[in-house]
């Protein structure tokens, strides 16, 4: 098994809680992890973008290579355009669908949205709304997770016990708010 | 033995911790921070009362612990790349004194530029020095070859030089790591005079230490960490320095020997025998061309050696598994090229961050005055450069914002505008204030005081609570050390305040003082969590 992940967003919006918890659910499987990340002045507000590799063999490079990405988790969609020289042909986009717009030369969406849909396999979902819907504000990005299960290739429950383990130290409440936006997303790829 | 999941960064501090470590000096820089960071937060190094609290800068934390290390404990430096030439001078020189304690400095390199004003290699520090550099591959490496910095260091008593690149410092796998700590030193201070480098004792300390040079190369072409990997019926030769090792293994490369190089000096004894069995040798090593070079000294001009230099790698930029394959003739299939609907969305400066608060009033009264220049120095408000400020003039190195104003109102500029952080003020630009004092320069420095670290992610800031008196102290006359609140509310205030000190023919110094919103908001966090626990 071999699944190489490129999740990216803007600074801030905690694509780093995402990388972590598919972290616990691989170290759990025993599978080979590494995740590169990004630190330092990429924080502040601009692109920011880790590569995550997961394999039952040894890994060599921290990197992935263009073409050579099975799945780009995005928290913004203009996001998930930028790397899509990495995607395989037979690669996942999920993202979110709601532009995060702090740039005054932000493309327009409607052109966004159509570049997107072009791709053969896209999960596009509105998770801010999804999540102030239902109760859970502060997680989509985990909303988004679910949606990306499938892609991933990890076992639903796994995910959920990584779920509760990393949110565990947060309380109850954060870990139940947390596995229903899991499972929000996992309704939702269909 | 037990497994975690670690950066680089904290693998080199669990390392130095499990060796024997007493204590890590060190100013934050990326990619280097997470390592003092580590040790700060860790349980062992809280209980055996490890120092890690922050330097004011690269120089004085060399020089800490060279100090410690004449006390016969463990040290360990730590700092960005361009760090290495803030304490170039105690680094240097701690190689002619030779060392007690085991002294490993790390040098974090950042090739790309991902957050720093250039790629410079350490290694070159480290050749310069004529100390042992090791080079990790990856994060296991990372964490057992601390370990044998430090015992490599008290073998030849000489400071040692850890070189990692982002792409190791900042990616995380799994490391297996001992279970005990081997205990730290006790205090056994040098005896002699091998530490006073008048020059007589220095003559003779530059001799031992060429001395130790072919010691040096015996340890190098014996480690464990330079190693050969035959592939196939191998052809060409392949030097895979650090992290360049990976990239080659990613592209699996058929009838090729391959030499991994992870301790210098070079290993001449393989890299001759690589030669013979090898048609040409191509050097895979991220950063500068500094083994390329070495090799093509070594095996002379007619021996073809491949690399940056002839272009079969970029010759800047960092390496990657793409420029790698490439490298080898390989492209891997691309199914979609660059999307076309794209915008650059640079850093900006956080919403609400007191640093834009400057920057408007600075343009706006800037705007009264044709010839000002604003001098800006190193940290989250170099990012003033960019729209929607575009305030600053420019940004060299730390401290460099206050000495340019001066040089360029001694040239005639006015008015000649420094703006510095808190901690690039106190990490070198204190100096360079008292340059300006001393020659009464019309210059308005502009010490803009967010109580952190800010962009290395919110370190204490050596100088907090003490700016005013700090300035007094140097000089700097009590009616010209002023101190603002930057909001948008007192912006006829602050402008009002500006103008004053542009207008005043000698140095003025204008602390514009509010708190990082990042770290007030962490702040605001804690409180609450100490509320709800109590």
């Amino acid at each position: 098994m071999k699944t190489d992940i490129i999740l990216c967003g803007v600074g801030g919006q905690g694509i780093l809680s995402i990388a972590t918890v598919i972290g616990e659910a691989a170290m759990n499987e025993n599978l080979y992890i590494k995740q590169a990340e990004v630190h330092g002045m990429s924080q502040r507000g601009g692109d920011v973008q880790s590569n995550l590799r997961l394999s039952s063999e040894p890994i060599a490079s921290d990197l992935i290579a263009l073409g050579g990405a099975d799945v780009i988790i995005s928290m913004e969609p203009m996001e998930a355009l930028r790397y899509l020289p990495y995607l395989k042909r037979e690669g996942w986009i999920i993202t979110s669908s709601a532009p995060f717009v702090n740039i005054p030369n932000y493309p327009d969406m409607e052109a966004v949205r159509a570049e997107l849909a072009g791709i053969e396999h896209v999960v596009a979902l509105d998770i801010e709304q999804m999540a102030k819907d239902n109760g859970v504000p502060r997680s989509a990005n985990i909303i988004l997770l679910g949606a990306a299960q499938k892609a991933l290739g990890l076992e639903y429950h796994k995910l959920e016990q990584a779920v509760r383990r990393i949110f565990s130290r947060k309380g109850e409440a954060v870990v139940e708010a947390n596995i229903k936006a899991l499972a929000l997303g996992r309704a939702a790829q269909g | 033995m037990e497994k975690q999941f670690l950066l680089g960064d904290e693998a080199i501090a669990l390392g130095a911790i499990h060796a024997g470590l007493s204590g890590v000096y060190a100013y934050p820089g990326t990619p280097s921070t997470e390592i003092t960071e580590y040790i700060q937060a860790n349980s062992l190094a809280r209980e055996r009362g490890i120092h890690s609290r922050w330097c004011t800068n690269e120089k004085t934390a060399m020089e800490a612990a060279l100090g410690m290390s004449y006390a016969g404990r463990r040290a360990l430096v730590c700092m960005k790349h361009v760090g290495m030439n803030v304490c170039a001078d105690a680094f240097v020189n701690a190689a002619i004194t030779g060392t007690g304690g085991g002294l490993v400095v790390v040098a974090a390199d950042d090739p790309s530029m991902h957050s720093s004003q250039n790629e410079q290699d350490s290694r070159f520090y480290g050749r310069f020095a004529m100390v042992p550099i090791l080079e990790p591959s990856n994060q296991q490496e990372a964490y057992d070859m601390t370990r044998l910095a430090f015992d490599l260091s008290e073998q030849l008593a000489l400071p040692v030089l850890l070189r990692v690149v982002t792409r190791l410092a900042h990616s995380r796998a799994s490391v297996v790591v001992a279970d005990e700590a081997r205990a730290v030193n006790s205090l056994s201070p040098a005896e002699g005079k091998n530490w006073v480098l008048l020059p007589a004792i220095a003559r003779r300390q530059y001799e031992a230490l060429i001395g130790k040079q072919p010691q040096m190369m015996t340890l190098s072409e014996e480690s464990a960490y330079n190693r050969s990997e035959s592939y196939g019926r191998p052809r060409l030769g392949i030097i895979a320095c650090g992290i360049g090792y990976n990239y080659v293994r990613e592209c699996r490369p058929e009838d090729v020997l391959l030499l991994k190089v992870s301790q210098y000096p070079l290993p001449e004894k393989q890299v001759r025998q690589l030669a013979e069995a090898c048609d040409a040798i191509m050097v895979v090593e991220d950063g500068q061309p500094v083994v390329e070079q070495e090799v093509k000294v070594l095996l002379g001009r007619d021996y073809k050696v491949l690399g940056r230099l002839t272009g079969h790698l970029p010759r800047t930029g960092e390496l990657t598994p793409d420029n790698v394959a490439a490298a080898f003739g390989r492209r891997q299939e691309q199914a979609y090229g660059t999307a076309k609907n794209l915008a650059a969305r640079p850093p900006q400066l956080c919403p609400g961050c007191g640093h834009r608060d400057v920057y408007t009033a600075l343009n706006q009264v800037a705007a009264q005055y044709p010839g000002a220049r604003i001098f800006g120095d190193i940290g989250c408000y170099t990012l003033g450069a960019l729209p929607p400020f575009q305030s600053i003039a420019s940004c060299v190195d730390m401290g460099a914002s206050i000495t340019m104003a001066k040089g360029a109102a001694d040239a005639g500029l006015r008015p000649a505008i420094a703006v510095i952080g808190d901690s690039t003020f106190t990490h070198s630009g204190m100096t360079g204030l008292l340059d300006a004092v001393n020659d009464r320069s019309p210059i308005t420095v502009i010490i803009s005081d967010n109580l952190t670290t800010a962009m290395t992610g919110g370190q204490d800031s050596a100088g907090t609570n003490k700016f005013e008196a700090i300035c007094l102290g140097l000089g700097v006359e009590p009616e010209h050390v002023r101190v603002v609140v930057p909001l948008p509310k007192n912006m006829e205030e602050i402008t009002r305040i500006l103008r004053e000190e542009i207008e005043y023919e000698g140095v003025s110094v204008i602390i514009p003082r509010r708190e990082c919103i990042q770290t007030l908001r962490r702040h605001l966090r804690e409180k609450q969590k100490e509320a709800g626990n109590a």
